[in-house]
């Protein structure tokens, strides 16, 4: 058979290498915030935290020569950005989604603001582990080179699995996030927690914004996020805040991320412009599909305002 | 942990005081409670229960006076001072973690928790904990699908897992049927027969406190008014100590329902998703007839508030009618108008106010866009307005500090007051009431009460559901029973049992 060749197959494969792709920040994104809200605050602020990590990790690598130094640097700024949040949020009288807003657009200012110089240079790449080396087709390679943070991704989700049941800082996040007057009955401090959980989530945005800008797409510019980071924070919901679903979920938008590009690329010229819109159509569907006006959400943390 | 704290611990408190700012709470309470007794507090709203018993779990700081345990003094500066003494506190609302079943919340809430949970062993310690009490408990259930004795109790076990000898129970059968709370309160009596424990419960009802109390002690506006054996004192004069000489409004007496008197209110073969929308609540048949109080009892979360919610309008329906004097009724303000339907929700501020809008207009509210001739008008008069409220707040005594003071800065009892004022004026056929009284003192619910039968005696029809089942008894003509979304029990005032009704609830039958 011809290796270039692999005619329709073409489009669950590069749907597959897409979903794979695409998915990791949305991976990192929605397990930073699956933590956020389930210690009972939602952080619309990651998509600006998220475009900043991205901005943050290319400068870095641009100007140390090292991919993994600017993946540091963007974790860190995050964490800012999250610990930021929290902070704000401990006060009396203030809403936790509009302080998200407000730093979604600074973080994307700020972002566009420092990263001006850099959409000019190119960075070094984080590395990718090719899984295909087995075959001989080249769009089987293309789809099975995956990326670490990837993998590290989807140990995380496994990991927050584990974690929110077996472990003391697991459970102590779902008391805080199910009732405050539980956890301070208790004698803990659901401020501090929401604090260190918010930063917590802050810095797997930035991770995932390091994703973007050094590995797929791989460069920096201004439009690099694309909303992902707000889809990111609906994907939680539809997980029903937990870690493994949150994994399917970012795999499943990949995928739908994905339908469009594999589409041309297997020569379809007419009516793909409407697939590149399947992830927000299928953002769209599942929140109308899983929402319902006379019941709430099963799952949900107590303590979390869009539910109460 | 668990091994230690097998023998209750005396608690005394001496002039205890607790100011704030300018208003006492607290002032010079000194109370004892010896090891192994069962005390009871007794007392209206605001007499300072709480306070006293923040002060005590470290919650406050007192003002002035000392605690005492088993003689000697010591220093309580926060809640976990006090847990580190032993003492423990079961709260009104609970607080367990819905989401985590019994066995995390228990775990969780211990002292030293390690990083890793390690469930075998964890498990293992908690069967044979549980050996060692006195009632069964699935632990691995999510404490949100239990029942409210079920969480009542794991709150108790909780204490006691944490190896607490002194326990705080704050109106610990408010949400309980009789038959649990009577299981509850006669298994920590044994308790503290057995000289494991130390009991001091904050309570409403005199008849708790007699079959189950050693002693009590009365508190009003902050100070100690009354203490003394349960076994030395009648209801009447634990009543005078907690409300001292205020007159208490008498209930009208019960006018028979006429014969043939006419079917206001129809439920049929109603259906409704309930808040989880998993379950549906399906009742069967209900009717109200002009001048009879149908009472529906139940443990809360059977259906009973998406019942309300239905024929407030609040919540869709998927099948059934509901008729009001023979005509549908969906709830719009038109209908509620022309059939002249009245409704005094639960928590009144939240489901039949608008907080921050003043008084004078959240009375209005039934009103405002009519003039005297009940006929629609385009200029709304605020002098108008203001009149009408003079009036009710007059005639009903709201005591607000203004008519322009937010209705939200009233006192639960004002609140409930003047959502009575506006829903008892002018004609009232049908009046549909839930929880009136929940959480208000005594002479505001004897009056509260008196209204109702008022308005029952003037020939409404009033469909009252309450999860206090004394308050049904004294006000009903009927009583049905809801549990699980249906009712499953219908009963007249005449031939009522408590312990009937009870089973019903507990869905025993």
């Amino acid at each position: 058979m011809d290796a270039t060749e692999i005619g329709l197959w073409g489009v669950p494969l590069a749907m597959l290498g897409g979903a794979i792709r695409v998915s990791t920040p949305f991976i990192f994104v929605s397990l930073g915030e699956a933590i956020t809200e389930r210690s009972g605050r939602i952080n619309l602020g990651l998509e600006g935290t998220l475009v900043f990590g991205a901005m943050t990790a290319y400068a870095v690598a641009v100007m140390t020569g090292s991919p993994w130094l600017g993946l540091l640097a963007a974790a860190a700024a995050g964490l800012c950005f999250g610990l930021f949040h929290g902070w704000i949020c401990k006060f009396r009288g203030v809403n936790d989604i509009a302080i998200g807003i407000a730093l979604m657009l600074f973080g994307s200012g700020l972002a566009f603001f420092f990263g001006k110089p850099f959409i000019q240079p190119s960075a070094p790449d984080l590395p990718a582990i090719p899984f295909g080396g087995w075959s001989d087709v080249p769009q089987v390679q293309a789809a099975l080179s995956v990326n670490v943070l990837f993998l590290i991704g989807a140990a995380l989700a496994v990991f927050l699995w584990w974690a929110f049941r077996n472990t003391r800082a697991g459970l102590i996040l779902r008391v805080v996030g199910d009732s405050s007057d539980a956890a301070r009955a208790m004698g803990l401090n659901p401020n501090t927690v929401r604090l260190l959980a918010t930063g917590l989530g802050g810095a797997l945005a930035g991770i995932g914004g390091a994703y973007l800008s050094l590995y797929y797409p791989g460069s920096w510019t201004e439009g690099i996020s694309s909303g992902q980071g707000l889809m990111a924070v609906a994907l939680v919901i539809f997980a029903r805040w937990n870690p493994l679903g949150c994994f399917a979920a970012a795999l499943l938008f990949g995928g739908a991320g994905a339908l469009g590009p594999a589409l041309q690329s297997v020569g379809v010229t007419q009516g793909y412009y409407l697939f590149y819109a399947a992830p927000y159509i299928l953002t769209l569907v599942i929140m109308i599909a899983t929402s319902s006006p006379s019941r709430s959400l099963a799952g949900a943390p107590g303590e979390l305002s869009i539910t109460k | 942990m668990s091994d230690r704290g097998k023998k209750a611990l005396g608690v005394e408190t001496i002039g205890m005081s607790m100011r704030f700012g300018a208003f006492t709470a607290l002032d010079d309470v000194s109370i004892k409670v010896p090891a192994g007794s069962f005390h009871a507090l007794l007392g209206e709203n605001g007499a300072g229960k709480s306070t006293l018993v923040k002060c005590i779990m470290g919650f406050y700081h007192p003002t002035a006076g000392d605690i005492l345990i088993d003689g000697r003094e010591v220093g309580i500066a926060s809640p976990k001072d006090a847990s580190a003494l032993g003492l423990g506190m079961v709260y009104q609302h609970f607080a367990l973690v819905p989401s985590l079943t019994g066995a995390e919340n228990l775990v969780i809430s211990r002292e030293k928790v390690p990083g890793i949970i390690d469930w075998r062993n964890e498990r293992a310690a908690l069967a044979q904990f549980m050996e060692r009490m006195p009632f069964k408990l699935p632990l691995d259930v999510k404490v949100a699908e239990l029942a409210a004795g079920e969480k009542q109790k794991l709150e108790i076990i909780k204490q006691l897992y944490l190896g607490r000898s002194f326990l705080v129970l704050d109106e610990p059968t408010s949400v309980l049927t009789p038959g649990e709370a009577q299981e509850v309160l006669g298994l920590v009596r044994s308790m503290t027969k057995a000289g494991d424990l130390t009991v001091l419960m904050i309570s409403h009802k005199f008849h708790e406190v007699t079959a189950f109390a050693d002693d009590i002690t009365v508190l009003r506006k902050g100070r100690l008014t009354g203490t003394g054996k349960v076994s030395e004192l009648s209801h009447k004069q634990m009543a005078a100590m907690m409300i001292g000489d205020q007159p208490i409004a008498a209930l009208d007496s019960r006018a028979p329902v006429p014969v043939g008197a006419r079917q206001i209110l129809t439920v049929k073969a109603l259906k409704a998703p309930d808040r989880t929308g998993l379950r549906t609540i399906d009742i069967g048949e209900l009717d109200v007839k002009s001048g009879e109080i149908v009472g529906v009892a139940g443990i809360s979360g059977n259906g009973q508030k998406e019942f309300l919610e239905v024929l407030a309008g609040q919540r869709t329906r998927d099948a059934g009618d509901v008729l009001v004097k023979g005509s549908p009724y969906g709830a719009s303000r038109a209908e509620a108008r022309t059939l002249n339907v009245r409704f005094i929700p639960e928590e009144p501020l939240r489901n039949a106010c608008a907080p921050r809008m003043t008084v004078a207009e959240n009375m209005a509210f039934r009103t405002f866009d009519l003039n005297e001739a009940g006929k629609p008008i385009s200029w709304i008069r605020m002098s108008a307005i203001r009149d009408y409220a003079t009036r009710l707040v007059e005639q009903f005594k709201v005591k607000t500090a203004s008519l322009a003071s937010p209705i939200a800065s009233l006192s639960g009892g004002n609140v409930q007051r003047a959502v009575l004022a506006r829903e008892l004026t002018g004609e009232v056929d049908l009046l549909i009431v839930s929880n009136p009284c929940f959480g208000l003192d005594f002479s505001a619910v004897a009056e509260i009460r008196a209204r109702i039968m008022k308005a029952r005696n003037a020939g409404a029809a009033v469909l009252l559901m309450s999860e206090d089942l004394d308050e049904l008894l004294e006000l009903s003509d009927r009583i049905f029973v809801m549990s699980d979304g249906a009712l499953v029990y219908e009963t007249p005032i005449a031939q009522a049992s408590v312990q009937t009704i009870g089973e019903h609830m507990a869905g025993h039958h």
